[in-house]
This record gives C-alpha cells, sequence and structure tokens, in this order.
C-alpha cells in the first residue's frame, strides 16, 4: 500500500466519524492553544519587564550606602558604627575613574512646590546636569545646569507639574518656590509616564547642592554611574568599590548593583516561570495524547471485523499498523495546526487587551507545543495500531 | 493448483483441544469447480481458510502452484491473498463507510495499482456485475444481493487463480442467491478455480467435485 492511499484512506476514516474526530480535535487543539497562550503571556511579562528595566539607562551602576551582607550582621554594627554615608566627594573621585562614563549624584525627598498662586507636594532629585542623560529622560523645553550655571538655582519640572502650574504661559524662566527656596524654571521634562515605580512626569530636578540644604544633609542617597561600555561594567564596578573603600578609610561599607545583574536575574526568573506555566500546559496535551489512544483502540474494537476483511483481501500487518497510525496522526496533525492558530488569536487578543504587555508567543514554545502533540499522538497510537496488526485474521472475521 | 498433505489444524477451546483438520490430504486441480459440505464444526471453514492462507496449519504441507506457502512470512502470504485468491464471505464484509465503487478498488489499493489504471479497472467491474448505477452507494443503501455482487467484484478484481466462496448465499433468498451463484459459475467457466462451502445439497450438487467433511476429516471426495 502506498504512503499517498494509506494516508487518503486514513482520512476518510477521519472524515466518517464526525464527531469523534472532532472532540478529539478539540481536545488536543486546546491543549496547544494552551501552550501558546500561556507562554505568550510569560513571555510578555518577561519583556515588559526587561523594557521597563532597560528603559532607566545604560550600562548603568548604582552605588548605595551600606553593605548588602548575605550573612550576619553588619561588621560594624558590632562596634556601635554606622556605615559612613556617600558624599558628594565620593561621587566627583567616581566621576575621574577610566572606566565611567559619566555620573550623577541623587538625593531624594518630598517638597512643597509654589508658584502663582498654586500649591503641591512634590517628589525632589537632587543632582547634576547628567542624571537627565543617564537615566534616559529628555528635556522637552530649555536646559538643566548647562555650563557657566553649574550650581544656580535652577529647577526642571516634570511635564505633569509644568501644565498644572503653568497651563497658559511657557514655564520657562518662570520663577517658583520649593519649600523656603527660590527657583528658576530652566527646563521642562517630555511626558514619559510610569517608569519603575514613579511617575517622571510629577517630580522636579534641582541641583544636588540645593536639594541637600533643602533637606538639611551632607549625605548622598545614590550614586548612578554609567559605565564607558557594556564590557566595561565588571572593571567599573571592582574600581569603583576600591575607590570608596580608600576613600571610606579602609572600610567596604557601600554597594555597588548594576543594572545587568538585576536585568538577568529578572530575566532568568520569568523565564523560569514561562517554562513552568508551560510544562504545565503541556499536561494538558498528554491528556489529550491519552484521549487519542483510547479513542483508537475502542476503533480498533469496532472495526475488527473489517481488519479481518483487509487481512482476507491481502492487506499486511504492516498495512494495517500504518492505517491506524496515519488515522491517529491525522487527528494530531489537525488539532495541533488549530490549536496553534487558536493560540495566536488568543495571544493576539491579550495583546490588544494589554497593548504595553508584548504577548507572543516564543517560536520554542510554538514549536514544541506542536511538537509535544505529535509526539503524544504517535506514541498513543502505537499500542492501538500494533493492537490491530496482530489480530488474527480469522477470528476478526468472524467478529460482528 | 492446490495440494495438502498432512495438514492439521488444532484449536484450545478451554481444555479441551479440537482438530478442525485432521490429516487431511488433498489435491485440486486448477479451474475445478468443488463444492465443500458437512455440518457445523465439521472443518469446512478452516478448509477454506488454510487454503486461503488466512490461517495457519499447525502441521503439513500446503503447496500452491507448486510452490511451498506453508512457511512464507506473514507478508509473502499476504501478497499470495492478493493476487491469487478471492474471498467471498456470507456476512459479505463491506466496508461500511466507503461506496460500491471504493469498496471494490480496495484490493488494487493493498496491491499498489495505481490510480488511473484503478479506475478503468473498477469501472469494468461495476459493468461486468450490473453495478455501474450503484456506484456511490454505501452497503447500508444496497440490497443484499447487490452486496455480494460487490463482494464478488472486489474477489475478482485482481484476477484471482481462486475464488473461495464460504456460504456465499447463506443471506440471500433462494433466487437472489441461484443469481450470485450463476454469477460464481461464470467465472468458473472462464477458467477460474471455483471452491464453495455450503450446507446447501442442491447448491452442493451443482459442484463438479463434492466433499463432504466430518469432525475435520474429508469424508468422501465424489465427483459428480
Amino acid at each position: 500500500m502506498t504512503l499517498t492511499d494509506t494516508i487518503q484512506l486514513s482520512f476518510k476514516t477521519v472524515m466518517s466519524y464526525r464527531i469523534r474526530s472532532l472532540l478529539i480535535i478539540i481536545a488536543m487543539a486546546l491543549g496547544v492553544a494552551a501552550v501558546v497562550v500561556l507562554t505568550a503571556l510569560g513571555d510578555g511579562a518577561r519583556l515588559y519587564v526587561v523594557n521597563q528595566f532597560s528603559s532607566i539607562g545604560t550600562n548603568l551602576l548604582v552605588v548605595m550606602p551600606g553593605r548588602a551582607e548575605t550573612s550576619g550582621a553588619f561588621p560594624g554594627a558590632v562596634l556601635g558604627q554606622t556605615p559612613r554615608d556617600l558624599t558628594l566627594k565620593d561621587a566627583q573621585l567616581l566621576g575621574r575613574l577610566p572606566q565611567v562614563k559619566r555620573y550623577a549624584p541623587l538625593n531624594v525627598g518630598e517638597a512643597e512646590l509654589s508658584a502663582a498662586n498654586r500649591l503641591r507636594q512634590v517628589t525632589v532629585l537632587g543632582s547634576n546636569a547628567e542624571l537627565i542623560p543617564i537615566r534616559h529622560m529628555k528635556l522637552a523645553q530649555g536646559s538643566f545646569l548647562t555650563q557657566g550655571s553649574a550650581h544656580s538655582a535652577q529647577i526642571v519640572l516634570g511635564a505633569k507639574l509644568a501644565h498644572e502650574f503653568f497651563p497658559r504661559n511657557n514655564a520657562i524662566g518662570q520663577r517658583v518656590r520649593l519649600g523656603e527656596n527660590r527657583f528658576l524654571v530652566s527646563g521642562v521634562l517630555t511626558p514619559q509616564g510610569e517608569s519603575m515605580g514613579y511617575n517622571t512626569d510629577e517630580i522636579v530636578i534641582i541641583p544636588v547642592e540645593h536639594a541637600q540644604s533643602l533637606f538639611n544633609t551632607t549625605s548622598l542617597f545614590r550614586i548612578l554611574v554609567e559605565a564607558k561600555s557594556h564590557n566595561a561594567i565588571e572593571s567599573a564596578k571592582k574600581a569603583m568599590l576600591e575607590t570608596l573603600k580608600q576613600s571610606h578609610d579602609g572600610e567596604e561599607d557601600t554597594t555597588v548593583i548594576t543594572q545587568d545583574a538585576i536585568l538577568e536575574t529578572f530575566d532568568r526568573i520569568l523565564h523560569a516561570l514561562t517554562l513552568a506555566v508551560a510544562g504545565i500546559a503541556a499536561i494538558s496535551l498528554i491528556v489529550a495524547g491519552i484521549l487519542v489512544m483510547n479513542v483508537m483502540l475502542v476503533a480498533v474494537n469496532q472495526r475488527t471485523s473489517e481488519i479481518g476483511l483487509l487481512k482476507a483481501i491481502g492487506a499486511r500487518s504492516a498495512d494495517i499498523r500504518h492505517l491506524f497510525f496515519a488515522e491517529a496522526l491525522w487527528l494530531s496533525l489537525t488539532g495541533a495546526v488549530i490549536g496553534f492558530l487558536l493560540g495566536q488569536v488568543g495571544s493576539l487578543v491579550l495583546r490588544l487587551a494589554y497593548p504595553q504587555l508584548p504577548a507572543w508567543a516564543p517560536v520554542w514554545a510554538s514549536l514544541s507545543g506542536i511538537l509535544v502533540a505529535l509526539i503524544t499522538g504517535i506514541l498513543a497510537s502505537m499500542l492501538p495500531a500494533n493492537r490491530a496488526a496482530r489480530l488474527d485474521a480469522v477470528q476478526a472475521l468472524g467478529k460482528k | 493448483m492446490i495440494h495438502l498433505t498432512g495438514i492439521t489444524r488444532i484449536f484450545h477451546m478451554g481444555d479441551q483441544t479440537i482438530r478442525a483438520l485432521d490429516n487431511v490430504d488433498l489435491s485440486i486441480q486448477n479451474g475445478e469447480y468443488v463444492s465443500i459440505m458437512g455440518p457445523s464444526g465439521s472443518g469446512k471453514s478452516t478448509l477454506l481458510n488454510v487454503i486461503g492462507l488466512l490461517d495457519r496449519p499447525d502441521s503439513g504441507q500446503y503447496q500452491l502452484d507448486g510452490k511451498m506457502v506453508t512457511d512464507l512470512s506473514e507478508p509473502e502470504q499476504a501478497r499470495i491473498r492478493r493476487e491469487k485468491v478471492g474471498f467471498v464471505f456470507q456476512s459479505f464484509h463491506l466496508v461500511p463507510r466507503l461506496t460500491a465503487a471504493e469498496n471494490i478498488e480496495l484490493p488494487l489499493i493493498l496491491g499498489d495499482v495505481a490510480p488511473k489504471a484503478r479506475k478503468s479497472r473498477v469501472d469494468e467491474a461495476l459493468h461486468a456485475f450490473d453495478l455501474y448505477d450503484r456506484a456511490q452507494h454505501r452497503p447500508s443503501e444496497l440490497s443484499g444481493g447487490q452486496r455480494q455482487r460487490v463482494a464478488i467484484a472486489r474477489a475478482t478484481i485482481m484476477q484471482p487463480t481462486a475464488i473461495l466462496a464460504d456460504e456465499p448465499t447463506g443471506n440471500l433468498d433462494h433466487q437472489i442467491g441461484a443469481e450470485v451463484m450463476g454469477l460464481l459459475e461464470n467465472l468458473h467457466e472462464s477458467g477460474t478455480t471455483l471452491l464453495v462451502v455450503t450446507h446447501d445439497r442442491e447448491l452442493g450438487n451443482r459442484a463438479h467435485r463434492q466433499l463432504i467433511m466430518r469432525d475435520g476429516k474429508i469424508l468422501t471426495d465424489k465427483n459428480i
């Protein structure tokens, strides 16, 4: 019996048991669709987080005061010491390192912003001019601490604040009051929306010295550093820790985290999550496979006398085996293809419903979903097909 | 030519052993018309199945057209069934999902005949057995006589040397049965060996040679 004939004859069989075939195909399709949609969801979540994280900067290193110990207490705590603060001097020292492209000291606090008879609480970032490029922020208008005005009382307003305080006039050049101090609006940020927890449309940026006097502190909250290149990140981290250790009298009391490391961790965790979800969805495929086996076993029983007849008119055992095998393959393959299409439609619906979520099923997931469906279908049909092939012709013919 | 020597076929039913064929010797020349008669359980169907290579004897030797076929492998035996013998059964054994034409085509498909050649041979057979206007009907839409005609068309489509008919008229009324026998006898007249297993004495007497079986043995073997 030729391959074409086997395929055609088994297709006729599939088509003549319509309801039975439809039910199995649906079961297979739902399994594959579940794999596709769930991995699209998982991978979408992963990409969303990665994108969010990448948007805060490039080759970014963050210096924090205090030492993150993996075990035990901070060593100084026993001696009654607190970690030394990060200072502007530390930040300047880091800025001189050859691996460092630019740096931005950072103070964060809350203060009252008032202008034109309006007043509201805002988040204040104190930094230098480099903060804006390091954090991938953009100025819609004006400038911030350009050369020649390095320490003047300039302020940059978030897009929403500029609109709230100066709905009609241009905000640039206006005078505002932040706490007790007066500032001159030198720039307005482009609207960016939510990013990593706070809304850059509702912040103000002032020079770090002014922030320190406003919040009455000499220490820094963070130092943001951008390495010269991706390859320089590790050596920059080492050099920075060494510099800070020297500056802090030999005490390692600062922590440097790299954006890369955090990104990688998130990426790994969310990838593992996607895999786990795909695995759970694959269970439904195995259940569908068992369904195929059950249905094919019933089919062998139903068609026993037909199998006997085929043998009587000259079918080899192999022909019978191939026919049942091809029938199961038809069911699995059709189910897998429909499931794949269903999954793609499901992912599309997800993307339309949540535009910020890039819910595309990864290629490996779609392929392995289809492949697992086919393999379970093939495995499940082996037992029934062999049973049919081994039937005794005379006994099979005698059965009604 | 069919040549059996010392053919024994034993069935086990619980702790009972039944000798369905007990040391049977038999020679049938090509082109003979043989009826096999005897009570139920006498071994007539088993004899037919052994001759048709559907059943393997437990001992003995079987030569078909001078070739030893007892020890052939399963695919080789399938090939002989396909090319040299055609079975006709009491209960027709048509595939219910397939049309009359598709049922007749089945042996050609199994024999790897090319689709174009298949079509013309099936058309010929449909004409020969007066089934042309029934070609696209399924077995459930056919009468008993039509079904058996489809079965005979299927049995002869590969132009076998022998037709093995097991109670071919058992499910048909007298007149239709006679028509079906007429068709089979036409085949015999064109040179095909015809073996008919039957209960019906009248049918059995139409053959040129009559075997009567009892308890797995050939009791009488006479030419009429």
